[in-house]
């Protein structure tokens, strides 16, 4: 366990509105730098919804969000910086199929942060080798199965050398078999010190990795704690029956 | 959230259309429908011709096309109309294509301005005939801003060609995945770099049949600037026939030449549509 120290992303009094649908509810979060949270929580709780407004996908309507010093809100001009900063996972890899593997890589670092083809190329390979398909680099996102397309999408926003990690939901797209081969490298990410925010329902993950779990329900925080209270002890009823019904499977 | 159960389906032929739809649909029997109604209209318009005691002179025809003097091989009228209507055809698709793609950006820019401006722009082509639009830029916009008849026909064929390439454009970037633009955004690209790099690119595969559809259809369209006679295919057909009063021959000459550059453009974008599509 990473010990308390300074805090990168600061939540206080969050609301969010898709139009009259009140979709976050005054959520109050801090995470520090090398903390692993993992959130959870029934479908059409606001998961998604409060990690895409830490790099800019939503926007809140009030309340303050901080992350690395940075007031994040529509108008900010650090924003882009922002983005450099924290990576994202999504649920559906979001990979380039235009792209092979390798430019898929490399486009981030080359377009935004204008690096030189030589040394996008390293960094490329360097973290392929991270994810474990450095034999993969010339392939298009087409010919891969999907374990392998998620590791690609990790190993892309690793190569912008974020230092925040979001994932929406990684492993809920693939068969079951690939499941466990993109936990791996998510557990080596953890290991290697970066500070992560996941959302999963895969608890096995979560007990290994998590500095905090977080369980949402209906747009709001429902209970924030440590995992060893949190799967032997929640203080809320409502935690202790969704986790009884995913932790029965 | 079960799939549907289709193990009971396995190893079943899969289902034929009847024996009559099947052979109507076979590529002989297409191309025998297709060479009887040919030869049908070919006979229809002769007979017909004839009995208007017209007299048929296709033998001074391949003089216009090609011809072999003191000086070698030498190509002909027509050929030329053909290389003018092409030079004109294929600036006027580039400036419509630019054009096009600035009306749809515009449109796509959530700016209330810029669709504001684009749906003006869309509704005043798309509601006034292609001919008046020739004649508001050769006698009205040209002389004010000092363009030649030659330049107003680009023009004229630019604008009017721009509205549909860029509804064509929409379409494309649409048809692409949101997520391609909360994966570009989330490494931190602009609106700009992430339609360069990302969005356009998978367009045109989206784009490439319709626009096909679009450049034959502004090349025909090109004809219409015979009529402030400007020297293209169509044009150089009407001086031909008004030297030699043959204006069978040399209007079914001109329609065949247009088919056949069109023909050619069709195949060759499918062509190369089935080698971009292996690539993928
Ligand atoms: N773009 C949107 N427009 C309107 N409603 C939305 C939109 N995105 C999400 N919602 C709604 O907000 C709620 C929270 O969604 P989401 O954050 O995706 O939940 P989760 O990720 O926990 O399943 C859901 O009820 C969903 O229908
Ligand atoms: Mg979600």
């Amino acid at each position: 366990m990473t010990g308390a120290s300074d805090p990168i992303i600061e939540v206080a009094n969050l609301d969010k509105f898709y139009g009259d649908f009140h979709a976050l509810k005054d959520v109050n979060l801090t995470v520090h730098q090398g903390e692993k949270m993992v959130i959870c929580g029934p479908s059409g709780s606001g998961k998604s919804t409060l990690i895409r407004c830490f790099n800019g996908l939503e926007w809140h309507n009030s309340g303050r969000l901080v992350i690395d010093g940075v007031e994040v809100h529509e108008q900010s001009k650090d924003m882009r910086r922002l983005r450099q900063e924290v990576g994202m996972v999504f649920q559906q890899f979001n990979l380039f199929p235009h792209l092979t593997v390798l430019e898929n890589l490399m486009i981030g670092p080359m377009k935004v942060r204008r690096q030189g083809r030589a040394q996008a190329e390293a960094t490329a390979r360097k973290y392929l080798d991270r994810v474990h398909i450095p034999e993969q680099a010339d392939k298009y996102p087409a010919q891969l199965s999907g374990g392998q397309q998620q590791r690609v999408a990790i190993a892309r926003s690793l190569c912008m050398e974020t230092r925040i990690m979001l994932f929406d939901e990684p492993t809920s797209a693939l068969d079951p078999e690939m499941i466990n081969e993109v936990l791996d490298v998510m557990v080596e990410l953890a290991q290697s010190g970066m500070t992560m925010v996941v959302v999963t329902h895969e608890m096995g993950f979560a007990r290994k990795v998590a500095d905090t779990m977080v369980f949402m329900e209906a747009g709001e925080i429902v209970e924030v704690s440590p995992p060893d209270r949190f799967f032997t002890n929640p203080s809320s009823e409502r935690c202790r029956l969704f986790l009884d019904q995913i932790l029965e499977h | 959230m079960s799939a549907p159960d289709l193990s009971g389906l396995k190893g079943q032929p899969l289902p034929q259309r009847p024996a009559f739809q099947r052979f109507l649909g076979s590529t002989a029997v297409s191309i025998a429908i297709y060479v009887a109604v040919m030869a049908l209209i070919i006979y229809g318009s002769f007979t017909g011709a004839q009995n208007m005691g017209y007299n048929w002179q296709w033998h001074r025809v391949p003089q216009f096309l090609y011809s072999f003097t003191d000086d070698g091989f030498q190509l002909g009228e027509i050929v030329y109309g053909l290389f003018a209507t092409i030079q004109l055809s294929a600036t006027a698709f580039a400036l419509a294509t630019v054009l096009g793609l600035l009306v749809a950006l515009l449109r796509l820019s959530g700016l209330v301005m810029g669709t504001a401006v684009s749906i003006g722009f869309l509704e005043l082509i798309r509601n006034i005939p292609l001919l008046v639009l020739l004649y508001l830029f050769y006698y009205v916009l040209g002389p004010i801003f000092g363009f030649d008849r030659y330049w107003a026909s680009i023009l004229t064929l630019a604008v009017f060609h721009s509205a549909l390439i860029s509804e064509i454009f929409r379409a494309g970037i649409n048809a692409v995945d949101k997520g391609q633009w909360e994966a570009a955004k989330s490494i931190g690209m602009t609106t700009g770099q992430t339609y360069r790099y990302i969005i356009l690119p998978q367009s045109v595969r989206f784009m490439l049949p319709p626009m096909t559809g679009e450049a034959v259809h502004l090349i025909k369209s090109s004809a219409i600037v015979s009529v402030i006679a400007v020297a293209e295919l169509t044009t150089i057909g009407r001086n031909i026939i008004s030297d030699t009063f043959m204006s069978f021959e040399i209007w079914f000459t001109v329609a065949a030449v247009y088919m056949v550059v069109t023909l050619i453009l069709s195949v060759g974008v499918s062509y190369l549509e089935r080698r971009y599509a292996v690539d993928q």
